[in-house]
């Protein structure tokens, strides 16, 4: 539990998020999401309409977003369902975020994959700029996690800052990716590594070489 | 022998051609859905049983018999469905993400005919979270299948109506068992459930559900047209096709890669990622199926065929083909002590001994890095493994046991070592 977030303070929270609602643009896209599930089974949609309230939170406080409990019991209202069972879900997924987090939430991946390829000089990095594992900087740029497996191992190391992936980096990738994050600069997301394309063999891929220049069609060859 | 590129199915694996419904049939996706599925439900799933294909998300169940599981006439106020596992957070894999953002029409063109052939009435695609750009791709796919009248009513001129939806996870390993998934979708905490009763008879929202992994899907388009016994003439005797590789770790380049299964260790290293890094000697060990799976030396795995019965033989497993390869100059005991953290973190708390054991191993196992213990931990720690494996709801507890029962397997030297130069073994001597 040490690393458990600290709840911010209620009274507080409650009185800047206690009147939260549906962006007209959002509650267009609440109800579509609803309607994904069966009639009656409306529950369902508790966790995407959860990652859509931490994304207007987001918005309206240029950070990553974050899920105050007023705002929980506005979807879990909509939803009608307890607010314990949604709270629940939030408390559940790793990716609900229960305390306010920077305008970029770095997301270093540590597992076994990435530490074989140098994740700790990606954290490394991460720490020469100020940063601390489960905190903010005092700018309220930046809040550094060490997160589990991100399913990008053939491109490892890899860190997903809010919404994009940066791929097969090493120390001084990632400081260059920070100070542009920093100077309101969008780096190139995907990999840093400019002899690849995705996930193929660095230098070109060993297969399926026709498909580089053209969309070939292999019917012909069967 | 070597697996043609005409033979590969995710022809754009890499991305280098736009994802896109035009280009997909340009690439012959989308051709004649309907007459595949005209042949009739019975003989889609008969011929999936021929082609040998063994689902691709670890099991290795195969993939046609689950599918005869399902109810032959689904009642109207239980309807059936497909669910379809793109959860992918197994350490070492990174293959469901390759198809989703580079061939997704595969994908949905599979849930379709697959749908049909176990008579769902929709699919419900469920990807992890942290896939956003994918996801995003994935949504924008769907809804240009739909545009071209190729899901939804009257599905592609078919004269069966079935929809997909996309589910996004939110940061749960955990979700990618078939019955926490199910929990999930639900909106619910993805804890597994008891089985029986398993999905086929009661699953999403009580009803018939079938939960299969993204590749087995993606390639059942491709099965069909080109018949179960051109995918049954590769790999060995009930190791059918071809399969999707990840190699991640110490070699000279990772990739993804398609290759026929059964293909050796060596070739494979090899053929696409440039060799070992420091050579064939440098070689340490490799975990050949994505984390869950015991870690395999290196004279032993050197020479092997990669598929589930050959992997098996060396007391590992295929699992998603996810192969984390480990030279010397790795910190064995550390990549270990990495991915039991990695199950602490991502155990549901609904079983104690996953609960409480995944947390103490990974303590144990942080002492044994140092060298901090006595070498009868050794023994205890094992001893532990066994009480977790077997012992609770999902795979999970097993999953956090068998790398460490691998590494004390294969490297109780190098613990033993590490507790003698920290001067454990003395204070047991006297």
């Amino acid at each position: 539990m040490a690393d458990a977030p600290q709840i911010p303070d209620e009274a507080e929270v409650r009185a800047r998020w206690g009147a939260f609602a549906w962006t007209a643009e959002n509650a267009e896209k609440a109800k579509a999401i609803i309607a994904r599930y069966p009639a009656g089974r409306q529950r369902s949609a508790v966790m995407p309409l959860l990652d859509l309230a931490q994304r207007q939170v987001g918005a309206e406080t240029e950070t990553q977003g974050w899920l105050p409990v007023p705002v929980i019991e506005y979807v879990a209202a909509e939803l009608d369902m307890p607010f314990m069972r949604a709270y629940e879900v939030a408390s559940f997924y790793t990716m609900y975020n229960l305390a306010p987090v920077g305008r970029y939430h770095v997301q270093v991946c540590g597992t076994t994959p990435c530490l074989l390829r140098g994740s700790d000089d990606i954290m490394a990095a991460c720490k020469n700029r100020g940063m601390t594992k489960g905190k903010t900087t005092p700018d309220g740029l930046f809040t550094l996690t060490e997160v589990e497996c991100m399913g990008t191992c053939t491109n490892a190391p890899m860190v997903q800052i809010n919404d994009d992936n940066y791929e097969d980096l090493d120390y001084d990738s990632m400081v260059r990716i920070l100070d542009d994050l920093a100077a309101g600069k969008q780096p190139k997301t995907g990999t840093q590594n400019p002899k690849r394309h995705t996930s193929e063999p660095e230098g070109g891929p060993t297969t399926l070489k026709e498909m580089v220049k053209a969309n070939h069609d292999y019917r012909k060859e069967w | 022998m070597s697996l043609a590129d005409k033979d590969r199915i995710f022809t754009n694996l890499y991305g280098f051609q736009p994802w896109n419904l035009k280009s997909a049939q340009a690439r012959g996706d989308w051709d004649k859905t309907k007459d595949l599925m005209k042949r009739g439900q019975d003989a889609i799933i008969e011929e999936i049983k021929a082609s040998g294909l063994r689902g691709r998300g670890g099991a290795g169940f195969p993939t046609g018999l689950k599918w005869s599981f399902m109810p032959k006439e689904p009642r109207a106020d239980r309807p059936s469905f497909l669910v379809i596992n793109a959860d992918e957070s197994e350490p070492g894999s990174c293959k469901d993400r390759e198809i989703i953002r580079h061939d997704p029409h595969k994908l949905i063109e599979g849930a379709l005919i697959a749908g049909y052939a176990m008579r769902a009435r929709a699919a419900y695609i469920y990807i992890r979270g942290e896939f956003i750009r994918e996801a995003e791709t994935l949504f924008a796919a769907v809804q240009e299948a739909y545009d071209a009248g190729l899901l939804g009513k009257n599905a592609a001129k078919s004269g069966y109506d079935f929809d997909v939806f996309v589910h996004r996870g939110a940061g749960a390993y955990i979700c990618g068992e078939e019955t926490a998934m199910i929990e999930s979708l639900e909106g619910k905490k993805g804890q597994p459930r008891l089985k029986p009763p398993f999905p086929a008879g009661a699953g999403l929202y009580g009803c018939p559900t079938t939960v299969n992994n993204v590749e087995s899907i993606a390639v059942v388009p491709t099965i069909l047209r080109r018949g179960a016994v051109w995918f049954s003439s590769f790999g060995r005797e009930n190791n059918k096709g071809t399969k999707l590789f990840q190699i991640s770790g110490h070699v000279e380049r990772p990739c993804v890669v398609e290759e026929e299964m059964g293909i050796s260790f060596r070739e494979l290293i090899e053929k696409h990622c440039g060799g070992i890094r420091g050579g064939w000697d440098n070689l340490l060990a490799v975990i050949p199926g994505g984390s869950s799976v015991p870690l395999v030396p290196a004279a032993e795995i050197m020479d092997a065929p990669m598929d589930f019965d050959g992997l098996k033989a060396l007391g590992s497993g295929l699992g998603t083909a996810a192969a984390i390869v480990m030279d010397k100059s790795t910190d064995v005991v550390q990549a270990i002590s990495r991915i039991s953290y990695f199950y602490k973190h991502e155990s549901c708390g609904q079983c104690t001994p996953c609960r409480e054991g995944t947390g103490w191993m990974w303590r144990v196992m942080e002492r044994l890095r140092t060298g901090d213990a006595d070498i009868s931990e050794i023994d205890t720690l094992y001893d532990v493994t066994k009480q977790v494996e077997g012992h609770t709801i999902c795979a999970l507890g097993d999953a956090a046991a068998w790398p460490i029962q691998g590494l004390i397997r294969h490297f109780r030297p190098e613990l033993e070592r590490r507790i003698r130069e920290n001067g454990g073994a003395l204070e047991a001597a006297e």
